[in-house]
């Protein structure tokens, strides 16, 4: 670690305690309220979920980010490395957008075949054979 | 031909880590392997929680967190999310100890690395103690397995005809109401261990007729999840333990003093304990927080 004194590694040790509990209050925080457990009434409101759900979100990807880099010190790794270890984790975006896809068509298509099956069957006219009146069908008598 | 002259720094750094002399990412065999074994482990535990999304996904409802996750072993009463709180408070301080210990180690102070690793111990097992908490409470108390969800959401306004102990309400001004998107947990006669699924009275929509429903498990993937997700997490911190335990016997013995590397092993597996912390950051997140 040439890049720091021993005192000044220490103080940033520090500095992320207070930083990383900080921010997990902050989500507990705002996780209730969106959960309506500070304010009642706010679990109603829908795009205060999505707002919350977003907020968490980046709070943790923040928390990703410190872990990795300060207390994992890839900051101070060489680019090569960090490129090599960070990068094939973009993979998972593709997995994250494809299979979140895929949870929700199961939904719906599941919620259709539902809807389908609650519906009255409706009662199909009786097949008209375009044969039937004109046709001769011979009879056979004795 | 580029000459040195209208090279940037960077270039030449470039030049000099890749002619051969040493290391181009100027790390040890060990420590780049361990940064690989991370991402292959990240996307292990990746894939569990992308499972975890979709069958989420997949789900017309799913059990809110603060309601299945609001007990603690501080006597009774609900605190949502207050337990697994102070479970990513041990994770987090165990890791600022981990750290702690990888300085004393380039400082070559050997007292410090074993005190700063035992601390770090101990935060491991104290989480490891949480998380046992947690499961005895869900398996033995609320009665969540592997293939059974008994929490559920309500899809419908309704009133309760039944008690707790599922019998009838005596008095019809007794009867408990609910709203849609209430959660609730099935619980299990004591004696009998059956279930019961309270009975209750709601309105249909389309035809405004009163109907009578009774208490649905909750999605069924719900438990798998759950416990296999937590339980990889924690076999990994109890992994983590175990090993940590290793290195600081073997740092007390004075083993890596004779190594002269400032202490690579415990630079090692502090990678590997604040990955676990890494990790919980998101199960956190996708199991507690949203």
């Amino acid at each position: 670690m040439g890049h720091m004194t021993y005192e000044q590694a220490i103080k940033r040790v520090y500095y992320g305690l207070y930083l990383l509990g900080a921010v997990t209050l902050v989500e507990v925080f705002f996780s209730l309220l969106g959960k309506g457990h500070v304010i009642s009434g706010l679990e109603d409101v829908s795009w205060i979920a999505y707002a919350v759900g977003l907020l968490l979100i980046v709070l943790s990807l923040y928390k990703a980010y410190f872990i990795i880099f300060e207390f994992m010190h890839m900051k101070y790794e060489v680019k090569g490395l960090a490129l090599s270890v960070l990068l094939p984790t973009m993979l998972l975006i593709w997995a994250i957008v494809a299979f979140f896809q895929e949870g929700d068509s199961w939904k719906n298509r599941r919620e259709y075949i539902k809807q389908k099956n609650s519906e009255q069957p409706v009662q199909a006219p009786a097949q008209q054979s375009n044969l039937a009146p004109d046709v001769f069908v011979p009879t056979f008598k004795g | 031909m580029a000459t040195t002259e209208t090279l940037t720094e960077n270039e030449v750094q470039m030049t000099e880590d890749w002619s051969g002399a040493g290391s181009p990412f100027r790390a040890s065999y060990g420590k780049l392997m361990m940064w690989y074994f991370l991402l292959s482990d990240a996307f292990t535990f990746a894939g569990f929680l992308i499972a975890y999304g979709a069958l989420r996904f997949s789900s017309p409802t799913w059990p809110v967190p603060d309601f299945v996750f609001s007990t603690h072993p501080f006597g009774s009463g609900h605190a949502p999310l207050i337990f697994v709180t102070v479970m990513s408070f041990l994770l987090i301080i165990s890791s600022v100890t981990m750290v702690r210990a990888v300085q004393e180690g380039h400082k070559e102070n050997k007292n410090g690395v074993v005190f700063w690793m035992l601390l770090t111990i101990i935060g491991g097992a104290g989480f490891l103690g949480c998380q046992a908490w947690e499961w005895n409470n869900l398996i033995a108390h609320e009665h969540m397995t592997v293939t059974t969800n008994p929490f559920g959401t309500h899809v419908v306004d309704g009133v309760y005809l039944d008690d707790d102990h599922g019998h009838a309400y005596a008095n019809a001004s007794e009867r408990e109401t609910f709203k849609r998107g209430e959660s609730y947990l099935i619980h299990k006669d004591e004696e009998s261990s059956e279930w019961i699924q309270r009975r209750f009275e709601y309105k249909d929509e389309e035809s405004g007729q009163a109907m009578m429903g009774v208490q649905n498990f909750g999605p069924k993937a719900f438990g798998a999840l759950f416990f296999f997700i937590t339980g990889f997490h924690g076999f990994h911190v109890f992994s983590g333990v175990l090993f940590l335990l290793i290195i600081m016997i073997n740092a007390a013995s004075g083993l890596y003093v004779a190594r002269k590397n400032g202490y690579e092993m415990v630079e090692k597996i502090g990678l590997y304990w604040h990955f676990v912390d890494l990790v919980w950051v998101f199960v956190f997140l996708v199991f507690y927080l949203l």
